[in-house]
């Protein structure tokens, strides 16, 4: 692969950083997707709103990305249903309990250089690195 | 109303980039975290970019006395490493190792959804929300309410980890 086959995802990245960025400094508030999601079902008149509108975003924003390009993600053929609702119970589950995902922990955390979240980030990346050879290599899912 | 729309705005960018990044392809995730297939760096020009930004923008951002639309912050000053981060931490990337979704391209993916979202995002919801649910009842059985509430006491609408994800 070359080095221009990566500039999407630098951009992407880029703009990622700049979405948390105006969060923090007009809100005041970090952008984990975790956070404000699992919040919402308990977050009391007047703080739920802005939870709506930055998911909101997120899907219009991508939306608009699928809109433009034909980029459309299509789902894999044999990857098994359970796997995914496992998979998807012990997302929510340990981003709860862990307080912050990818973009809580990695992009804000990693950002306001919090020893906390680089804790958080190392130990999910390398669970998650291997879980997938288990998964892949191991029991042969793809 | 300007803060409504600030965490629209906000939220555009974020999905526009993540679906840009690649991200909400699962395959293109777990060729990632695969070290033992044929590697794709792309997660980590995505992270690169990302922190490359607030790692700098923070810093500027995190010295004013408060945000430019809102009253303050909104941001744990917990520092501990306890074990709820660390056990949190293992069974999301257990989660995310097996399929390839985190939170954010979950979420995106709405735009575009296949069934493979249906399976995964009400199961993490559910996920989530017990937690929640066990936390708070931990919480009031731990803490029991105050009598009287002092004039300086917190919204009743944050839970004490409130803004900790990061």
């Amino acid at each position: 692969m070359s080095l221009s086959a990566f500039l999407p995802s630098l951009l992407g990245g880029v703009l990622i950083g700049v979405a948390a960025t105006l969060l923090l400094w007009l809100n005041g508030r970090l952008a984990g997707i975790s956070g404000i999601l699992w919040r919402l079902f308990f977050s009391k008149q007047g703080d739920a709103l802005w939870r709506v509108l930055f998911l909101g975003g997120v899907v219009g924003g991508a939306a608009l990305y699928y809109a433009l390009y034909d980029d459309v993600p299509v789902a894999r053929e044999t990857f098994p249903a359970w796997l995914l609702v496992v998979s998807g119970f012990l997302v929510g589950y340990g981003t709860s309990l862990g307080n912050g995902c990818t973009s809580g922990h990695g992009v804000c955390g990693l950002g306001r250089l919090s020893l906390r979240s680089l804790v958080a980030t190392v130990i999910f990346l390398v669970t998650a690195i291997v879980t997938t050879f288990v998964v892949r290599h191991l029991f042969g899912v793809v | 109303m300007k803060r409504n729309l600030a965490s629209l705005v906000a939220g555009l960018v974020f999905g526009f980039g993540l679906a840009l990044s690649g991200m909400t392809h699962p395959e293109k995730v777990l060729g990632f975290l695969d070290m033992a297939g044929v590697w794709d760096a792309s997660l980590l020009f995505v992270l690169g970019g990302a922190v490359g930004v607030t790692v700098i923008t923070f810093r500027f951002v995190l010295k004013r006395e408060k945000p430019l639309l809102a009253e303050r912050f909104i941001i744990t000053k917990e520092t501990h490493i306890d074990r709820s981060i660390i056990l949190g931490a293992i069974l999301f990337g257990i989660g995310w190792g097996i399929s390839g979704y985190c939170p954010g391209p979950a979420v995106a993916l709405l735009a575009a959804p296949n069934w493979e979202l249906w399976a995964f995002l009400p199961a993490a919801i559910l996920g989530g929300v017990a937690e929640k649910l066990f936390e708070l009842r931990s919480q009031q059985n731990n803490e029991p309410q105050p009598q009287v509430a002092t004039p300086d006491a917190k919204p009743a609408t944050e839970s004490p980890s409130e803004g900790s994800c990061g």
